[in-house]
């Protein structure tokens, strides 16, 4: 009993932080041309209730990722929900290429189950029958993995539904500001309140757990680097060096931070062990050094330079401190944001005087410019490598949007309210 | 010229909530899920109350896109703001700040050079270093509105307080 109580004011403590925030609302702007049509039969709730919608939410992370056509409800003859209820033929004359059926039951300790399997209409045969299971408060997780499974086996690419984002969003009035760093799941719904304050929230960064947020807060007046759990909203001020306390980025084995100071006379490069709270100095120049980004090797950070006159990507090695210039085209770029496959680098690229996003290939060094709106900044790749998120204007307003990494596939998540910028996409949750 | 700053230090609350999740459990075809939800922190707003006494003496000064060389026209008033700081023994603050284009992190330690650029100015015009604090907010606090030439000339700046 005492189990649900907690919950129910958990619940409810959400819902109000809920109610002070931004709300994001999805709008497909372009997708890929030629999509897999993938039929849902509306899967069996066997009476059921529950308070989401679980097809409505695959339909609609399948329609997001670009690579999808889904077959109309209202086209369907038939909506089975196992394998052997299913016709194949009422399917290809649909022009369905897979069907996905499922049933939903409550299993002994209340937790809810569902049974689903992706069907090949071609081949007429089960692709896989799958089980997953969550407490009724959490369908929503629920409906993510279904997702992910189903884009897993068709893609190739593991699924990245099951994900969250943390942002910042600012409401100004008049000369008040309010600046808010918030947690969604990636597809902008269950908006949570992390942290408020009238002073600048910047620069959020996942821990490699996901369980943790590090950004920079001015709520002393000046920028400090803080750390704050998800789960405990425990806190914890890291940094208050003199000057710049900036841009942190989590090692990926989550033992430190690369950080800005600028204590020493102009902005420097740094890690800081989250253990031992050693910092060791890693850039030496007057140049402005900034946005270090680690590699997934842990042995390399791509970093901002303006060392040779404009801002450029550099690439440090650890072991040597030794740095190498990595881009070489346009006279901005900056803000690098590295695939887990540690080849592709999204960035903040300048041509023709309007900031991109763009991808450069390490490998082969070319550079593809993903948007085409301006003042476009902050790119975050999901953990998959397969989109990104991205900060851009649209009606004089901050919005988030998302564009995938070969740029056929786009949509906007713009906040019902208030300015919203610096997306982090979180790494894999489970 | 009289500044005040009074920075009161920032409340901290924390909520205090009770997790109600038991870690995932896993097996080959079926997934668990029991995710904790996410928990606010709350920050009391520092409340910075400033107090200038403007002359018509110039108290910001502009820059170029992604340059901090004070111009002929800052250089001028700094003499004059040089001549009277050595005059009291004031402390001031000098923010600086960054027009919206480029990313964040970069703009703020843009900022941050031109109001270190404003800095030695002072110093070297004979103004003590300590009595002059150096603070960028980058593009975080823009003093126009809009996505224009003219308001982010307004917003390429140091503010001298």
């Amino acid at each position: 009993m005492r189990y649900f109580r907690q919950c129910f004011i958990l619940m409810l403590a959400i819902f109000f932080a809920s109610s002070a925030a931004a709300e994001l609302v999805i709008k497909v702007t372009e997708g890929n041309d030629q999509p897999t049509v993938i039929a849902l039969s509306p899967f069996n709730l066997n009476g059921i209730k529950i308070n989401e919608n679980i097809s409505d939410i695959v339909a609609a992370d399948l329609r997001r990722s670009g690579l999808f056509r889904l077959t109309p409800q209202r086209d369907m003859l038939a909506f089975p929900s196992q394998p052997a209820d299913v016709y194949f033929r009422d399917w290809r004359l649909l022009g369905a290429e897979y069907l996905v059926v499922g049933s939903l039951s409550v299993m002994p300790d209340r937790r809810y189950e569902l049974e689903f399997s992706l069907l090949s209409v071609n081949s007429q045969r089960i692709q896989f029958t799958h089980k997953v299971r969550s407490p009724a408060s959490e369908m929503r997780d629920l409906a993510h993995a279904v997702s992910d499974k189903i884009y897993q086996a068709i893609t190739g690419i593991r699924g990245a539904f099951a994900t969250r984002l943390a942002y910042v969003s600012v409401i100004r009035e008049g000369d008040d500001f309010t600046y808010r760093l918030q947690v969604a799941d990636a597809d902008g719904a269950r908006e949570s309140l992390m942290l408020e304050s009238k002073q600048p929230i910047m620069s959020p960064t996942w821990a490699p757990s996901g369980n943790e947020l590090a950004y920079v807060s001015f709520e002393t007046g000046r920028p400090a680097i803080f750390r704050q759990n998800l789960l405990t909203a425990e806190r914890q001020q890291l940094t208050s060096f003199k000057g710049l306390n900036g841009a942190p980025s989590w090692s990926p084995d989550g033992t430190k931070l690369a950080i800005v100071l600028s204590k020493d006379g102009n902005p420097e490069i740094y890690t800081l062990d989250l253990n031992t709270n050693k910092l060791v100095r890693l850039t030496r120049h007057f140049a402005i050094d900034t946005e270090p980004t680690w590699m997934p090797d842990g042995k390399h950070i791509l970093f901002t330079s303006d060392r040779g006159g404009s801002p450029q990507i550099y690439k440090l090695k650890l072991s040597d401190k030794s740095v190498k210039r990595v881009t070489f085209k346009g006279n901005y770029n900056a803000r690098p944001n590295i695939a887990p496959d540690g080849r592709t680098v999204a960035m903040v690229h300048r041509s023709s005087d309007v900031f991109h996003i763009a991808a450069l290939d390490l490998k082969t060094g070319r550079l593809l410019e993903l948007t085409e709106t301006t003042l476009d900044e902050s790119p975050s790749l999901a953990p998959n490598g397969a989109m990104l998120m991205y900060a851009t204007k649209y009606d004089n307003k901050g919005i988030l949007a998302a564009v995938s990494i070969d740029a056929g596939v786009k949509y906007n998540l713009p906040a019902k309210r208030g300015d919203v910028r610096e997306p982090a996409w979180s790494p894999y949750l489970r | 010229m009289k500044t005040r700053i009074n920075l009161y230090a920032s409340l901290l609350s924390l909520a205090i909530l009770t997790g109600c999740s038991s870690a995932p459990v896993y097996d080959n075809d079926t997934t668990e899920i029991d995710n904790a939800a996410v928990k606010t922190a709350q920050v009391g707003s520092a409340d910075v109350e400033i107090v200038p006494v403007i002359s018509d003496l110039a108290t910001v000064f502009y820059f170029d896109f992604d340059k901090a060389v004070l111009n002929a026209e800052s250089r001028g008033a700094l003499l004059e703001h040089a001549a009277i700081l050595k005059g009291n023994s004031r402390a001031v603050r000098l923010e600086g700040h960054a027009d919206e284009r480029g990313t964040r992190e970069y703009n703020i330690a843009l900022g941050e050079r031109r109001a270190a650029a404003a800095k030695e100015f002072l110093v070297l015009q004979g103004v003590a270093g300590d009595r002059i604090e150096v603070i960028s907010f980058g593009e975080e606090r823009a003093a126009a509105f809009g996505s224009d030439d003219e308001a982010w000339r307004l917003n390429r700046r140091v503010e001298l307080k």
